[in-house]
């Protein structure tokens, strides 16, 4: 799992890859906190579309990132989910959090 | 009903091991032909379970945990995750949507939900300080051949 982070026009896009477990939530997961630390962004975009495996790690890294964007006074975004992670995302309701368009969660 | 194919896996709680042990599982399952919906409900299931193991059965230490596939002739797929760690309490709490017992480690409190949607059973036995016995049952649904 690698994640690399752009940030353009206070938008901060994270754009995961590789298998989202609880191994590799944890380094994913200080990666992106310290971009948007320092960089303050009006929106965080995390982009699931090279992701090839999620289980309910990626769900607690989601609703981690929600709550330091609260804190940022930012927003959320979610793009790009292949289905399977939309399954699990489903479960936990997380498209009341989460702002997610473009392939994202529809009811 | 006899199995018609069994297979038994050790490997220490590490977390490296989590992708080890749904990719060995799916290998094994692969053996009933199932679509790559089932597999991947599969992997899921057992990552959520390998990962309790680690996170909480063991708390993080270094011990041994011990799964059992069997694939039978109805197109049942059981699987067995066990740990000989601290064991849980209470299994309904356990199981309830958005309990954690380790909320500062991000976990959402949600394996035990994601198991029961992706499987059609999930039995948990567990003792206090003995450790705790996941069973995960799934019927695939059998291609035409």
């Amino acid at each position: 799992m690698s994640v690399r982070v752009y940030l353009a026009e206070e938008i901060l896009t994270a754009y995961l890859s590789g298998e989202l477990d609880h191994h590799a939530a944890r380094s994913i997961r200080e990666e992106i906190d310290e971009a948007a630390q320092r960089a303050h962004p009006a929106v965080l975009v995390l982009d699931f579309r090279d992701v090839t495996f999620m289980d309910s790690s990626g769900i607690g890294l989601v609703m981690g990132r929600y709550a330091l964007m609260q804190e940022l006074e930012g927003e959320l975004k979610i793009e790009n989910l292949p289905t399977h992670i939309k399954k699990v995302m489903r479960l936990a309701g997380l498209e009341r959090l989460a702002n997610m368009e473009a392939g994202g969660i529809k009811k | 009903m006899k199995p018609l194919n069994e297979m038994r896996l050790s490997f220490p709680s590490k977390s490296a091991n989590e992708a080890f042990a749904r990719t060995a599982v799916a290998a094994f399952v692969a053996g009933l032909d199932p679509t790559v919906d089932e597999l991947t409900d599969i992997k899921t299931a057992v990552s959520e379970a390998v990962t309790n193991a680690i996170v909480h059965g063991y708390r993080e230490s270094i011990q041994t945990i011990y799964i059992t596939a069997a694939i039978y002739p109805d197109n049942r797929v059981v699987i067995r995750i066990r740990d000989k760690g601290c064991g849980i309490e209470d299994i309904r709490q356990a199981m309830e949507p958005l309990y954690t017992s380790c909320p500062q480690e991000e976990r959402a409190g949600l394996g035990f939900a994601v198991m029961q949607s992706l499987c059609d059973k999930v039995r948990v036995t567990s003792r206090l300080g003995k450790g705790t016995t996941v069973t995960l049952t799934r019927i695939l649904s059998g291609r035409e051949s």
